[in-house]
This record gives C-alpha cells, structure tokens and sequence, in this order.
C-alpha cells in the first residue's frame, strides 16, 4: 500500500530517500517535534511505549505529517494497519511501507 | 410545547431509583448518584440561589457534576465552563451569561470541595418566596463552543433539549458501566453523564491529572461496558499499551468525523462490540447514529430518523429536532436556527452510491482532534507578520487527529523566499502563532504561494477537503 502511494504520487527521488535510515530519520523528527512544542521527551529506546515518550496526539499527527514529507507515505493511513505501541513497532510501520 | 413545571435533574436521578450507583473520577471515594443528590454545600445556599445564573467552573468533574445536579431546576442559567478553555476567557463569559456566582474547586484535589462565590452584588429580587412554595424554574443550560474571533460562544439549552435522545432503559438488559473520554462540561461528555444520571448507572470518568492509561486500568477494573470519545481519542486509546485492559460491549465515536480505519481497528482491538458512530453537535443536538459499521451516513437515515428532520441545502446538513439548541447567548451571534427552525451544521455532505460522506466544513472550520480552529482566528494572528501580505488557513488531513492546521502565505515582498532565507521566514511566523495561539491551532506548515483566490464579494475562497 505505502509503496503503491508513493510511485502513483510520482515521487520516485523518494523511493530512494526511504532507504536512509528510517530509524534516525524518525528519532530526528521526535526531538525536532518535542523541542518546538516545548516537551520533555523520554530516553528513545525500541521499547519506548509511545505512550511513555512524553509526545501527545498532537505532536505525533505532527511528527506523521514531517515523515510523510521526509518519506511520502503516512503508513497510518491504511485501513488495516493497527496501531503502533513501542517507538520500534512505530518505525517498523515506515520500514515495511518500504518493503 | 415546553412543560411548565419541568422534572429538575436532581429529582430525575431520584426518580430513577438506583441511588448507590457511583460516579468514579480516580481520585477520592466514588460518590453515588445519591450523595450527589443531596449534597449538603448547595443545598443551604439554595435559596440565595434561586433564580440567579451561575458560572460553573470547577477543574475536577465530580464538583462539575454536584454543581449541576444541585443547580438544575434552582438557577436560571448556568454556565459549564470547560477545563480545558483558557481561563482568561472567563471574564468575557460571567460577562455575557450575566452570572452572579461561581462555582469553583481547589485545582488538584477532586474531592468534592465547591466553592460558591458571589461575583454580582444582589439584583434586590429574592427568590426565597417562590423557592418556599416549592416552584421550579426551567434552568438554561449554557454550553461552551469556540468562536471565529477566538471568544467562545455560548450556546442555550435545556434539561429537554439536552435529553432528547436518551431512553430510558429497559430494565430487563444487561448492567451497564457508562464512561466517557469526553470532559463531561463537553457536549459529548454531558450525554454520558446525562443517560447515566437519568437511569442511575454507574458512571466512570477521568481525573484531572491521570493518564490514557491510568484511566483505562481503572476503567477495566470498575468493568465499564459503555464507553464514548471522538475518534482522536479512540487513536490514542489505540496507541496505548493499556487498550486491552478494557472489554466494552458497546463503543460510540462522535465530535470528529470517523473515517473506515478507525472504525476498523476498534473493531479488531473489540471484536466483540457494537461499534457506533454518531453524529451530533452542541448546536445540532444528537443529530442520528450509524451502526453498520461504514463511515459515511445511509441516505436513508437522513430521510428517516425518527424524531429529527434532516436535509441537506446547498451542501450542508441542516436537522430540526427538539434536541437542537435554541439560541447562542451572546448578543453580537448569528441566530443559531434559521426561520424554520433547522440549524444548518455546516458539515458538507456530498452522496455517492447511497450513501453520504463527510467533505469538511463549509465555512472551513478545522477539527484538530475534536477541537474546532477557526481559520479566521490563525489568520489573523499571521497576518499581523509585518511581511505577511495575506493568508488562508486550510486543513491538512491527519490519520492522528483526523485535521491538521496548514497556512498559505502570501508576502508582502514581490519575490518568493528561497532556501534557507524561506526556511527562517516560516520559523518566524510559527514562532509569532505560537505566541499567540494555543498550540492545536499553530499551523504545521506555513507554504509560500504568489497569491490567494478571492471572490467577487472580496472574500478569501475556501475550498473544503
């Protein structure tokens, strides 16, 4: 699903840009996210439960919306993906949109 | 026709019978429908009271709730006055309702402790003499909703309006355990507090201080069955490593729009409930609710829900029903209904194949996780840039919070900014939003764009998602 988003968008540059590693890529976006809305973010481990980081809702629709222009896809958009509960099940989401 | 001596909340909740059933808010003793029926703080101020309007503005919701079941019937209006609203709209709202009183709590501790303050010197009008001859008085409900200039808008209803859609409850089903994520001073929330009290269920709200998944913990512990939020609340029920701890029979979603994901993963999280969508609004009352399991509303249900009428006129739904409310308060407000009495929700509808989906807001309002923005309110803040020329505010769809805050800017400046010179431009005027806004309503992105459409009438033009 994430992959067919991304070639009918037509942004090929950015097949290759989800190569990068999609877990730094999302780590940056957590501090960049919880700096601007002045939050205290928790060590950032695989098992971090999303809910312990120290981010609202808010912040991640906003981390989401970052990631999506830095990889193009928003993998939570899809119908039959359950939601992530650790960081590492969170970018597991976008490592499989790549695959 | 309106009843001329109204049953009070307060005697509703008696009348129901199940007085030991309990309200739990985490923090203190839980405290019965029956306690809170008598509680012995109002009752001795009954008379100075009476007939006067009070602003009801605890933080915890256990004091919320005493206050309106004490007041219902005694008042003339009251004003629920939600935690989450900045306090420096307080003024502008005892203003506008006229309050001569206050209701409030000790911040932090949400064991039933209200404070009632005069704020209003007596008007010379006692109400002792009609209190003693046991008359009632049709207390105005005032609900709280934003507004585009920022002020919130006060909204009129009553115990009737606000009841429309609650039956009561066959005795013959199931027990059930009523919760809400919704602040119970919200439209959606006082629904859930309203049924509960209505039919003495047992009732399990959220403290003021605890987490999604302290309050799902104890939630499953008190073994709720019933359980409301809007989507964006459902999503992060979803996200919490604490979802499973609670197993409803029934799960309604309102206030946002759902869209199929989210209906499909609380179905997969709750195989074993009925999963229902409502439509309603603290203007438009509890419009219908939708349980096949697809977003979108079956055409037929516009066409056939009892109780409401529905149409949908130059794009949006408009609903007449005893459940809508009456007026807005303030005096500068639009009328909330129109000559026939609908209200227009301002939703856009658009029908495919039989049935209608939502396509946002006429007037471009956003919904950021069951907050309302008013794209005029940004607009204005950004606009005030010293080198923003004009700006539109528009949604960006969000598979968080359903709706996100996004800005197109044109400068003042003839040439575009580029690179870097663009980047410290957006970060400048974010930084100018977050100064002045609370923080759903910064934008997330800020594009440059040439310019913006206006209308022949020299209005920005809004397209809706």
């Amino acid at each position: 699903m994430g992959l067919q988003k991304l070639r009918s968008s037509g942004a090929r540059k950015k097949v290759g840009r989800l190569s990068m590693d999609v877990k730094a890529e999302v780590i940056a976006q957590f501090k960049q996210v919880a700096a601007e809305q002045g939050m205290q973010l928790a060590p950032l481990t695989d098992e971090l439960a999303l809910f312990d980081s120290g981010l609202d809702s808010l912040c991640f629709a906003i981390v989401v919306v970052r990631l999506e222009q830095s990889f193009g896809v928003d993998p939570f958009s899809a119908n039959d993906l359950s939601f992530p509960v650790t960081l590492g099940d969170f970018i597991g989401c976008y490592q499989n949109a790549a695959n | 026709m309106p009843p001329t001596n109204p049953t009070s909340l307060c005697a509703s909740i008696l009348a129901a019978g199940n007085l030991s059933a309990s309200i739990d808010v985490g923090v203190g003793a839980p405290r019965s429908w029956g306690e809170l029926a008598g509680a012995a703080a109002f009752v001795v101020r009954k008379a100075e009271l009476y007939g006067n309007c009070v602003l009801v503005a605890t933080t915890g919701q256990l004091d919320a709730a005493e206050a309106l079941i004490q007041l219902d019937g005694v008042v003339r209006r009251m004003v629920l006055y939600p935690p989450d609203l900045s306090r420096e709209h307080l003024d502008y709202v005892a203003r506008s309702a006229e309050a001569d009183w206050i209701v409030t709590d000790h911040p932090g501790l949400e064991s039933s402790h209200c404070i009632i303050e005069r704020i209003l010197p007596p008007r010379g009008r006692s109400g002792n003499q009609n209190l003693a001859q046991g008359q009632k008085v049709e207390t105005e409900w005032v609900l709280l909703t934003s507004g585009t200039t920022g002020l919130p808008k006060l909204v009129r209803h009553t115990l009737s309006s606000l009841t429309g859609a609650i039956s009561l409850r066959d005795p013959s089903s199931e027990p059930i355990v009523w919760s809400t994520l919704y602040d119970i001073r919200r439209y959606g929330g006082l629904q859930i507090f309203l049924r509960a009290a209505l039919t003495g269920t047992p009732l399990v709200l959220s403290g003021a201080q605890e987490s999604t998944a302290e309050f799902l913990s104890r939630a499953g512990i008190r073994g709720i069955t019933h359980m409301s939020g809007t989507p964006s609340q459902w999503r992060r029920v979803l996200m919490s490593p604490s979802a499973n701890k609670i197993a409803p029979a029934y799960v309604r979603l309102s206030g946002e729009i759902a869209d199929q994901s989210i209906l499909n993963q609380l179905h997969s999280q709750y195989p074993e409930a009925r999963i229902a969508h409502a439509f309603a609004s603290t203007e438009a009352g509890v419009v219908l609710e939708v349980n096949d399991g697809a977003m979108g509303i079956p055409a037929d249900a516009i066409e056939h829900t009892p109780y409401v009428e529905m149409n949908v006129k130059d794009g949006t739904l408009r609903v007449r029903s005893s459940r809508t409310a009456s007026a807005y308060l303030s005096q500068d407000s639009l009328p909330l209904r129109d000559a026939e009495g609908f209200v227009d929700t301002g939703d856009v509808l658009e029908l495919r194949e039989g049935r209608y989906y939502f396509a946002g807001r006429r007037d471009g309002t956003i919904n950021v996780g069951g907050l309302k923005v008013h794209p005029e309110e940004v607009e204005a803040v950004i606009n005030r840039h010293p080198e923003v020329g004009m700006s539109l505010v528009r949604t960006k769809k969000s598979s968080i919070t359903g709706g996100l805050v996004i800005a197109d800017v044109v400068l003042k400046r003839p040439e575009q900014p580029e690179g870097s010179g663009a980047q410290a431009l957006q970060r400048e005027i974010l930084q100018f939003c977050r100064a002045e806004l609370a923080l759903y309503k910064v934008p997330v992105g800020i594009n440059f764009v040439s310019n913006l459409a206006v209308s022949q009438t020299g209005k920005l033009l809004r397209h809706h998602a």
